[in-house]
């Protein structure tokens, strides 16, 4: 992508609004937008960079379903700016999965334990759940429900949610291990 | 190779989305303008005048249209979908509201822009003028008719429906014991955590229109949309994208959106989008869930009902474009397991000015279970016998299946169950939960300071209801087979249990098979899925269309082996004489010889060839009641729904001074018949479980008196989170098979919500000793009735 053409559609777009350039490290790669100083990061993460795996349930930060990891840490993008993510590092759930495609350890855990059903506020679960399996990687129950605590999911009533957490600290420490 | 039926298989849908590879309704054109609504802030109120000028200068504003801009059939109200004849006065919206608003959120203007934002810059700007006029809200107001929704309705009274079994009346007159109850249930709504959505291309050169749109029905929406633009239905395909839950809430069609972004479409020549947002999902989809029911039952000392009279009143917002399918579910599924000698029921289905109601998980059910089981449990307190024997004494036994109600149903045929063993479900129950031992618990939590209770609820649901669903079922020359249905999937895994079926009738792996649902270029005969139908219904297309591809293969193959069809089997996707591996030919290879080529465009093909010698030259290629392909296609259109059953049992704390109530026990058994994938049906009962609970102890809509909806975001509407959910939801199965359909099964998807508020209720009475006569019940609910129970009691 080249931003000489970014710059053009986006002026064209939005008429006399000011648009600014944003830099990011997304997935590991660098990408650039330009964009109005009043979108949403998550309007430009689906919109502007074409990663549609991130998902917009509720625009006011509590479903959780547009979470990403900013610099590693959860973030709702739905309640922040693209311009003031400038120069940061995001990573989606398009990025979760290594690069030769292998799953990561919540990704592996929420197919084995059937954690999702419609899929829409999954990709908010995983990285929230891959950020709390960082702070927190051998949780009980307890604490995997508290990793949880703060997402909605209307489908699955959170039972295989919960077991998907468990599980996936059990993948992560056996891979840690060697074992997997 | 071991039977896919019944096999606890991972989901096929789930790498996708777990990547983020979804493809929901947002992600899709990107190149696509943008509409957004202008919608009315007022519950009740005449348009004076709709000023758009100031709107014209924002930059990638597109167009702006209201009402005057429509045409032909578009600036007609949008249908009735289900006509029924006590619906005397079905009232429904226009696409864009022509001189009056009933209810807030109703589209006035729709605009369309380069994108969102700018959409919703030019929205912001249009001023339109009102003359509020007085809003009903609630059903005491609806009742009083003080004031009217519809100038033209009377009463506010959409319909007044009645039915009766025996004389109800007269058996409660001679009845031994009479009760009677007020009972109240509040709104809640589907919720899905993907509103609806909708994007349309329109082909000019091919003068054809294709849609995508977040809907539980892709063939309705076709249906209605070349209707409503004036189109062949040829020219019109409906894709379902992936759906971000559903829940009753997107089987509505067309919505207002479904016929303005398609027209707009082709009158801009480009594509254009709509995806709702939060709060529009709120105030512009749908409700459920509001009603007020006056139970009057007759007993006699064994606590027999002898006679029952239900009279509710069913709110149904501004207008009823789904007609009274949710207030019907609630007067004839209200019986449950159970069989009255007399039942009568009543129902007023009235207009508010409040977002309309179509159903939600349950359509009417949770309602009337509740109604029920509290009726059961105000009899059981009355002559202080268990509930569970009061329960027992009711029941319809398995030897009396089939057993006609004598009602209606909401597919217009008569209310038969099939099948079902209640006395067993029970039992499982009891052991499952310890109801027994819970008198014990009881007292020494009490002794601890600690107050609990036990409730229990039973239910009945109709699933599977018609007309009917079809399947096509094609093996490729590579052996693959490609299956279709026309309904469309929200997240039940459909992709996944419907291949588990075609696998086990074709004999072929799991693997090969891949299903298609929605998707109206692949099949485009379909009702939709609702009433927990698609197991039942496409379940069984899928299996009789697989079974018509096997009788080809098997005949084809039977040719090519110079064996008896009925000497051949397949197994793992290979035909071969019964027990003679050696035999075999890949179902692929007879894909290939069941279509005699011309061409031969791989070398696989050139066994079909003209000159390949294999055919009988004295015979046409084709035989005349033959057609080439390994294929196969079949509806299933079952004489009337089949009935699932199951009870659930829940122990609560509740607290002393917060009023808080905590699920300390939740347990579920479930009768669907045979399960195809016990993993998923598992997940919709927890679900579902969940949904109840949110329905019982949190969720309601607050709207005020002039009809604004208070709390109509996330924050303020309380769906649960994994801290208000059972942390174990325990399940136990029984399996008594239909007889109405090949594979005797029973929908599954509602069954974890019907008895939520009832069991719930139940469960808070047993710890608080007081009456409860409406749900949901917050801390503050509960505090409140503490207090007047404690005033009246003192």
């Amino acid at each position: 992508m080249t931003d000489a053409t970014e710059l053009h559609d986006a002026t064209e777009l939005h008429g006399a609004t000011e648009v600014h350039d944003v830099r990011l490290t997304v997935n590991g790669a660098a990408r650039t937008a330009a964009v109005p100083a009043r979108r949403l990061l998550s309007d430009c993460i689906r919109h502007d960079l074409g990663l549609t795996g991130t998902h917009v349930g509720c625009e006011h930060g509590v479903c959780g379903a547009c979470t990403i990891l900013l610099d590693g840490v959860p973030v709702r993008s739905c309640l922040m700016l693209a311009v003031s993510a400038d120069g940061q590092q995001i990573t989606t759930v398009e990025g979760l999965a290594d690069p030769d495609g292998t799953l990561s350890p919540v990704q592996q855990a929420f197919t084995e334990c059937h954690g999702l059903q419609c899929g829409f506020c999954t990709p908010g679960f995983l990285t929230t759940i891959t950020a709390g399996l960082r702070t927190t990687p051998d949780p009980d129950e307890a604490q995997a429900r508290e990793i949880v605590g703060g997402n909605l999911c209307r489908c699955t009533g959170y039972q295989n949610i919960v077991a998907s957490v468990l599980r996936a600290a059990e993948i992560l420490n056996d891979r840690k291990a060697g074992r997997a | 190779m071991s039977s896919m039926f019944g096999a606890r298989v991972q989901r096929v849908e789930d790498d996708r989305l777990i990547r983020g590879h979804g493809a929901y309704l947002d992600d899709l054109g990107e190149d696509a303008l943008v509409a957004a609504f202008v919608r009315s802030p007022h519950a009740h109120a005449r348009i004076l005048d709709i000023d758009v000028s100031g709107a014209l200068d924002v930059p990638g504003l597109v167009a702006i249209y209201t009402y005057d801009d429509l045409p032909d059939k578009l600036a007609e109200p949008l249908p009735l979908l289900i006509p029924h004849p006590t619906l005397t006065h079905g009232r429904t919206p226009f696409p864009l509201a022509r001189d009056e608003v009933n209810h807030v959120g109703e589209a006035i203007v729709m605009v369309v822009a380069a994108d969102r934002y700018l959409a919703e810059d030019a929205a912001d700007r249009i001023v339109v003028s009102y003359e509020p006029l007085p809003a009903v809200v609630g059903l005491d107001a609806a009742r009083a008719a003080d004031h009217l929704v519809h100038a033209d309705v009377p009463g506010n009274l959409a319909a007044r429906s009645t039915q009766e079994r025996g004389d109800a009346a007269a058996a409660i007159a001679s009845a031994p014991h009479v009760l009677e109850l007020d009972l109240e249930i509040e709104r809640s709504a589907s919720t899905p955590l993907e509103g609806r959505g909708v994007l349309a291309r329109w082909d000019d050169q091919a003068q054809r229109l294709r849609m995508w749109t977040s809907t539980q029905t892709s063939t309705g929406v076709r249906a209605a949309v070349a209707a409503k633009l004036d189109l062949a239905l040829t020219d019109v395909d409906v894709i379902t994208p992936d759906v971000g839950g559903g829940f009753g809430v997107k089987i509505v069609h067309p919505w207002p959106e479904e016929v303005l972004v398609p027209w707009a479409a082709r009158l801009l020549q480009r594509p254009v989008k709509f995806t709702e947002d939060r709060r529009e999902h709120f105030v512009a989809s749908a409700h459920e869930r509001a009603q007020l029911h006056h139970v009057t039952v007759g007993y006699d000392d064994d606590g027999r009902m002898v006679g029952l009279d239900v009279r509710f009143w069913h709110d149904n917002g501004a207008y009823v474009p789904y007609g009274l399918i949710v207030p019907i579910v609630t007067s004839t599924q209200l019986l449950g397991p159970y069989k009255p000698d007399a039942y009568r029921v009543e129902f007023d289905s009235l207009y508010t000015n409040t977002v309309l109601v179509t159903p939600y998980r349950g359509a009417g059910r949770p309602h009337g279970c509740f109604v029920m089981e509290r009726t059961i449990d105000a009899i059981a307190t009355a002559l202080g016998l268990s509930r569970t024997v009061v329960r027992e004494r009711n029941f319809i036994q398995p030897d009396e299946m089939p057993y006609d109600q004598g009602l209606i149903f909401q597919d217009g045929r008569p209310l038969i169950y099939d099948s079902g063993d209640y006395p067993a479900l029970l039992a499982k129950l009891k052991d499952l939960v310890g109801w027994d031992d819970f008198a014990a618990f009881q007292e020494n939590a009490r002794q601890e300071g600690r107050t609990v209770g036990i409730g229990l609820a039973c239910y009945v649901e109709g699933t599977g209801v018609g007309p009917y669903e079809g399947g096509h079922v094609i093996v490729e020359t590579s052996g693959k087979v490609k299956v279709a249905t026309g309904l469309t999937t929200q997240g039940q895994g459909h992709q996944t249990m419907l291949a588990q079926v075609v696998a086990d009738e074709l004999g072929v792996p799991f693997e090969d098979v891949e299903v298609v649902t929605g998707d109206t270029r692949r099949f485009g005969y379909a009702v939709g899925t609702f009433a927990s139908r698609t197991a039942v219904m496409s379940g069984s297309a899928v299996a009789l269309a697989a079974r018509k591809a096997r009788a080809k293969a098997l005949r084809v193959a039977a040719d090519a082996l110079e064996a008896s069809a009925d000497d051949l089997e397949i197994t793992n996707g290979i035909v071969q004489v019964k027990g003679d591996p050696d035999s075999g030919i890949g179902l692929g290879t007879v894909a290939v010889l069941s279509n005699p080529l011309r061409y031969a465009f791989d070398d696989a093909a050139k066994a079909a060839t003209q000159f390949a010698g294999s055919s009988d030259d004295s015979k046409p290629p084709v035989a005349e009641d033959d057609e080439p392909g390994i294929e196969g296609r079949a509806y299933f259109s079952p004489v009337r729904s089949t009935f699932a059953s199951g009870m659930h049992a829940a122990i609560v704390e509740t607290d002393p001074e917060t009023a808080e109530v905590t699920i300390l026990r939740y347990c579920v058994v479930h009768d669907c018949g045979p399960l195809i994938n016990p993993r998923i049906v598992e997940g919709q009962i927890h679900g579902g479980v969940a949904q109840g609970v949110g329905g019982a102890l949190y969720e309601r809509m607050a709207y005020d008196d002039s009809g604004q909806l208070a709390n109509a975001s996330f924050m303020d509407f309380l769906m649960p989170y994994v801290s208000e959910v059972p942390a174990r939801i325990e399940i136990d199965h029984l399996e008594t098979p239909s007889p109405l359909n090949p594979l005797g099964i029973k929908g599954a998807g509602e069954a974890g919500v019907i008895p939520g508020a009832a069991v719930l209720a139940a469960a808070i009475e047993d710890a608080e000793g007081i009456p409860v006569r409406s749900m949901p019940m917050s801390p503050s609910d509960l505090f409140e009735l503490r207090r007047a129970y404690s005033q009246e009691n003192s």
